[in-house]
C-alpha cells in the first residue's frame, strides 16, 4: 500500500480543522497567557465539563435541545452554595445532583405524560426554577468568602494545583460512571430511545421511563456543574444560569471537531475536550481586550456557525457550480 | 394464539371526516398459523395490525393474545409477546447503535432492563449464529452501525431481531413493500424460514396477491373495514389470482388498485 493510499485527499481535508483548531489553541497558550491563566482557564474547563456532558446526554443522546439546564445550573449553584455556607460543601454537592435529577424529572414528565413539546417544557421547568433558586438563596447572591469548599479542603495538601486535581478526579469518576452506565442494557435502552422510538416500544422498552430518566440524569449532571462552579468561584448568584444550553452545545459543537466518530467514548471525550478548549477560545478572546458582557454572545455565534456550516456549504458549492464553472459540469456534491 | 372480538376502530370520530377504519371484526388465528392479509389501500389492514400491537386505540372489543387479554395493555407491554416488522425498513433499528447492541436491545425483550452488562460474550456468539443463518454476510460486521446497511440487511436484521427471542405473535406489516424484487424475495424466504422453524403465528400484510397465496396457510382478504374472506384450506389450495379478483369485484364499491393488478 502506497502513502498516497494512506493519506488520501479526502483524509487530509478532515484532518485540516483539526489542525488549525489545535495550533490555534497552542498559539493563544503560549502568546497570550500567563501561567495562571492558564491554570484557571483549565479550572473552568474541568468544571464546566459536567454541563458539557449533561448537554451531550440530553441533545445527542435523546436527541431532544433541553432548555430546563438554564434553570438546573442554577439550582445546582443554589443549593451548592447555601450547603456551603452553611459549612457542608460535600452535602451541597451531592444535594444539588439530586435536585437537579428532580428538576430533569419535571420536565421528563410534563414532555411523556403530559405531551407538552420538549423546548416548552424545558422553558416551564427553567421559569419555574428561576423563583425556587430565588427561594433557596434568599437573595439574589451569595459569596462564600472565608467559608470551606469542596477545594479548600485540599489546599494545604494540593496547594495551587488543587482545583484541576479535585475537580479533574470528579469528572474522570464521573465520566467512568457514565461511560459504564450507556453500556449497561438500560444505557442502550436509553441511546436506542434517541435514536428509534418505534424500535425501543417495538422491542417492549418503555419510552416514556427511558426519556424521563434521561432527563434527570443530564440535569444531574448540569446542576453539579453548577455546584461544582459555585465552589469553585466561591459564590453563588441567582443569574448565573443564563445561556448554560449555549455554552454547552457550544462546548460539544468544538469538541465534536476532534472526534468525528459517534461512540459514546468518543461522545464523551468530545465533550469534556470541547468544554476545555471552549473556554481557552473564550480566555484568549478577553485577552485581546474583548468585553466579559459578549461571552454570550460569543457562545451564541459559536453554535449558530456551526449549525450552519452544512447549509453554508451547499450554498458556496451551488454558487461555484452556476457561475464559476457555469453548468460544465464537476462532481456533484449534495 | 390471537383472537379478536367485535373490534372495531374509528378514525376522526364525530367530525365530518369520520371513518370507520374497522367494523366489528372477528378473527382467531389458532397457534402456528401464518396468516397473509390483503386489501386495497384503506381497508383496515394497517390499523388492523396497529390494533393489536396497541399503537392505535380501538372504539370497541376485545384483543387476546395467547388467551390473555390484552386490550388495555400499552404498546410496550404488549411488545413482550408481540414482535413487530415495519414496511419502512429505517423504523425497525436503532441507526447509531452496531448490529450487535440493536440485537443486544431485541435480546433483553421481555424482562426487566437492568444495570448489567449490555452484551455478553454468550450473547455475541449466539448473534453471530443467527447472523450466519441470515447468510447476508452480517456476522462478520457486528461493529457497524446499522446506518449504514441497506434496506434489504436493515429488514432482515429487523427480523432476525423481532424474533430472536420467540413472539407469541409476529406482526408484519408489507416489510418487504420498500425493497426490490429480488431483495423483497430474499427477505421473503428468510422470513418464511425463521417462521417455519419456530412455528410462529404469523400475521403478515402484503400487497402482493401472488405472495399472499404463496406463502403461509390461510389468507384474510379485508375490504373497507370488513372481512370479506377467509380463506383456508382447500379452498386456498384452489384459489387463484383471477378468483380473489372476483371477490373484489362481488365486494360493493371497492376495487383492486392496478398495484395489485400488476405484480
Amino acid at each position: 500500500m502506497s502513502i498516497s493510499n494512506i493519506i488520501n485527499k479526502k483524509n487530509i481535508l478532515s484532518l485540516v480543522p483539526k489542525l488549525v483548531l489545535v495550533i490555534l489553541l497552542l498559539v493563544i497558550i503560549n502568546t497570550q497567557m500567563t501561567e495562571s491563566v492558564v491554570l484557571g482557564t483549565l479550572e473552568k474547563g474541568l468544571v464546566f465539563s459536567f454541563l458539557a456532558l449533561g448537554i451531550f446526554i440530553s441533545f445527542r443522546i435523546l436527541d431532544i435541545p433541553d432548555l430546563s439546564v438554564d434553570g438546573t445550573f442554577t439550582l445546582g449553584v443554589a443549593v451548592s452554595v447555601m450547603n456551603a455556607y452553611n459549612g457542608s460543601p460535600v452535602r451541597g454537592i451531592i444535594l444539588a445532583v439530586i435536585a437537579g435529577a428532580a428538576a430533569g424529572c419535571v420536565t421528563g414528565l410534563l414532555v411523556t405524560k403530559l405531551k407538552v413539546q420538549p423546548i416548552l417544557a424545558g422553558i416551564i421547568t427553567m421559569t419555574a426554577l428561576y423563583s425556587i433558586n430565588l427561594k433557596i438563596m434568599s437573595r439574589p447572591n451569595i459569596s462564600l468568602w472565608r467559608k470551606d469548599t469542596l477545594f479548600t479542603y485540599f489546599e494545604d495538601s494540593l496547594g495551587e494545583y488543587n482545583k484541576v486535581i479535585v475537580s479533574g478526579i470528579v469528572l474522570i469518576a464521573v465520566s467512568l460512571i457514565l461511560f459504564l452506565f450507556l453500556k449497561t442494557q438500560l444505557g442502550m435502552s436509553l441511546r436506542a430511545t434517541g435514536d428509534n422510538e418505534f424500535m425501543v416500544r417495538a422491542s417492549s422498552i418503555n419510552s416514556d421511563t427511558m426519556k424521563i430518566l434521561g432527563f434527570a440524569l443530564a440535569n444531574g449532571l448540569v446542576s453539579l456543574s453548577g455546584a461544582m462552579y459555585a465552589q469553585y468561584s466561591s459564590a453563588g448568584d441567582t443569574n448565573s444560569g443564563t445561556g448554560m444550553l449555549v455554552v454547552g452545545l457550544a462546548s460539544i459543537i468544538i469538541g465534536e471537531i476532534f472526534f468525528k466518530k459517534h461512540s459514546i467514548l468518543f461522545g464523551i471525550l468530545a465533550a469534556i475536550i470541547g468544554a476545555t478548549a471552549y473556554r481557552y477560545v473564550l480566555a484568549f478572546a478577553m485577552g485581546l481586550g474583548m468585553d466579559s458582557n459578549y461571552t454570550k454572545l460569543f457562545s451564541a455565534v459559536i453554535v449558530a456557525i456551526a449549525i450552519a456550516v452544512p447549509a453554508v456549504k451547499g450554498y458556496a458549492v451551488d454558487f461555484y457550480k452556476r457561475y464559476i464553472l457555469k453548468g460544465k459540469g464537476g462532481d456533484s456534491k449534495c | 394464539m390471537l383472537r379478536l372480538e367485535n373490534l372495531s376502530v374509528t378514525f376522526n370520530a364525530n367530525t365530518v371526516n369520520e371513518r370507520k377504519a374497522l367494523k366489528n371484526i372477528n378473527l382467531k388465528l389458532d397457534s402456528g398459523d401464518f396468516v397473509t392479509v390483503i386489501g386495497s389501500n384503506g381497508s383496515g389492514k394497517s390499523t388492523l395490525m396497529n390494533a393489536v400491537c396497541g399503537s392505535c386505540n380501538i372504539d370497541s372489543g376485545k384483543i387476546f393474545v395467547g388467551g390473555k387479554n390484552i386490550t388495555y395493555a400499552k404498546e410496550h407491554r404488549r411488545a413482550r409477546y408481540i414482535g413487530r416488522l415495519f414496511q419502512d425498513p429505517l423504523k425497525g433499528t436503532a441507526p447509531n447503535m452496531t448490529i450487535e447492541e440493536n440485537l443486544g436491545l431485541a435480546y433483553s425483550r421481555g424482562k426487566k432492563r437492568s444495570l448489567s452488562i449490555g452484551i455478553s460474550n454468550r450473547d455475541l456468539k449466539l448473534f453471530r449464529e443467527k447472523l450466519a443463518e441470515l447468510d447476508i454476510g452480517l456476522e462478520d460486521r457486528m461493529k457497524t452501525p446499522v446506518g449504514l446497511l441497506s434496506g434489504g440487511q436493515r429488514q432482515a436484521l429487523t427480523l432476525l431481531m423481532a424474533t430472536i427471542v420467540t413472539p407469541k405473535l409476529l406482526l408484519l406489516d408489507e416489510h418487504t413493500a420498500a425493497l426490490d424484487p429480488v431483495t423483497a424475495d430474499k427477505v421473503m424466504s428468510i422470513t418464511e424460514k425463521i417462521v417455519k422453524d419456530n412455528n410462529i403465528t404469523t400475521l403478515m400484510i402484503t400487497h402482493n396477491v401472488s405472495n399472499a397465496l404463496e406463502y403461509g396457510n390461510k389468507t384474510l382478504v379485508l375490504s373497507q373495514g370488513n372481512i370479506l374472506a377467509y380463506i383456508e384450506g382447500e379452498e386456498r389450495a384452489n384459489m387463484s389470482l383471477s378468483k380473489i379478483m372476483e371477490l373484489y369485484a362481488d365486494s360493493s364499491g371497492d376495487t383492486l388498485t392496478d398495484k395489485m393488478l400488476f405484480q
